[in-house]
């Protein structure tokens, strides 16, 4: 489980962090994903990669938890934490660094665009393993990925950013 | 037909895989095609380059999210014995499986050449805990390497790069990969020393250059 623990866990971490955005919140969810592996072991049976099931289970326990907490005090420090990601758009803009600006508008995708750009981009899931993790069909993730690529255009181009695309 | 002249509305069929392209995910078959397809429509291809950029920073955004503090695994390790004694059986089949889970190479690793690939493999294993190559510069494992000084710049290869080219890249600047593949990135430390910002941008600036680098950006 150790082994297990140190290859994945930071992974699986800022995955977790990604989606509930708290770092307290994150860390709690990974004892509890690695728990669930260490009583589920049985249930593995290797069809998919472990980093895909570890994932599926992590976006399970961060939904679960942001359901719960799911009031105003969390949309306070959601919003907090939006705001509190170093330089906004247009700030970045003035520095000239695209790169700050696009990490800026990324963090400020929705939940559900900011899962599937972490999971293709950062987890290199394929469209099949995606679709497992998120639990919609093969055609939605490619189509999901598309509309968050152009809301991030979108957010670029309010910003001052613009790329060529679309 | 080239991107230009769809409907942007809904993605076409190759334009939708791009994403999986840059970060090498798709099957080889679909690569072929994706690649065919690029090699015949400019603007694809300039979307795919916005694309690519969109990955590295995407992998830099979270890169800077850290890691969890060593408590979560005494928290963890205090519940497994708080847990009942288990069958032996089901835990030498989770052993069992561990080898297979490590089986499991980073995809893009997989697109990489043989020589290239093995190396992914022995980093990402993490079988080596020592510097392999020589002293000052080689590689090492991210589990081995204690918190040191030094300048971190994530660095992607070009997929073709051979492990002779790694090598002498890493020679040349003095380099040493401390941990990766990560969304086909390493996280390469240089020198012995931290470099202040306008040094690090001018080493970056040169290892960007590099014919087989294809994205090089400051990491912690």
């Amino acid at each position: 489980m150790q082994v297990l623990y140190g290859r994945y866990h930071v992974r699986v971490y800022r995955f977790a962090l990604r989606l509930v955005r708290k770092e307290q919140v994150a860390e709690d969810l990974i004892s509890e994903v690695f728990l669930d592996v260490w009583r589920q072991a049985g249930k593995f049976e290797g069809r998919s990669a472990v980093s895909t099931w570890l994932l599926a289970i992590t976006r399970f326990k961060a939904l679960s938890a942001l359901r719960k907490k799911k009031d105003a005090e969390l949309d306070d420090e959601t919003a907090a934490a939006i705001e509190d990601t170093s330089d906004n758009p247009e700030v970045a803009v003035a520095k000239k660094d695209t790169g700050n600006a696009l990490r800026n508008c990324l963090a400020k995708l929705s939940q559900d665009h900011r899962e599937i750009v972490d999971l293709v981009y950062y987890h290199e899931k394929s469209v099949e393993e995606v679709a497992e993790i998120v639990g919609i069909p093969e055609n939605t993730v490619k189509t999901r990925l598309f509309y968050a690529r152009k809301k991030l255009a979108e957010l670029l181009k309010e910003a001052g950013v613009e790329r060529g695309w679309p | 037909m080239t991107a230009n002249d769809k409907e942007l509305a809904e993605p076409g069929k190759i334009e939708a895989l791009l994403p999986w392209r840059a970060a090498g995910t798709l099957s080889a078959e679909e690569t072929k095609r994706v690649d065919a397809a690029l090699a015949k429509d400019p603007v694809l291809a300039k979307q795919h380059e916005v694309i690519q950029d969109e990955l590295a920073e995407t992998v830099l955004l979270n890169e800077d999210l850290g890691a969890p503090s060593t408590h979560a695994l005494e928290k963890l390790f205090a519940a497994i014995d708080a847990e009942p004694a288990r069958d032996p059986s089901r835990a030498s089949g989770l052993i069992a499986r561990l080898g297979a889970f490590f089986g499991g190479l980073s995809p893009r690793a997989l697109g990489w050449s043989a020589a290239a690939a093995l190396l992914a493999l022995v980093l990402q294993a993490g079988i080596i805990s020592t510097t392999v190559v020589k002293q000052g510069s080689g590689y090492q494992t991210a589990s081995s390497e204690a918190p040191t000084a030094g300048t971190r710049v994530l660095v992607g290869f070009k997929p073709d790069a051979t492990l002779n080219e790694i090598t002498a890249f890493l020679d040349t600047y003095h380099g040493s990969i401390v941990s990766g593949p990560s969304a086909s990135m390493f996280t390469v430390k240089f020198g012995d020393k931290t470099l202040t910002a306008a040094d690090a941008e001018q080493l970056i600036a040169k290892v960007k250059a590099d014919k087989i680098v294809t994205f090089a950006a400051a990491t912690q």
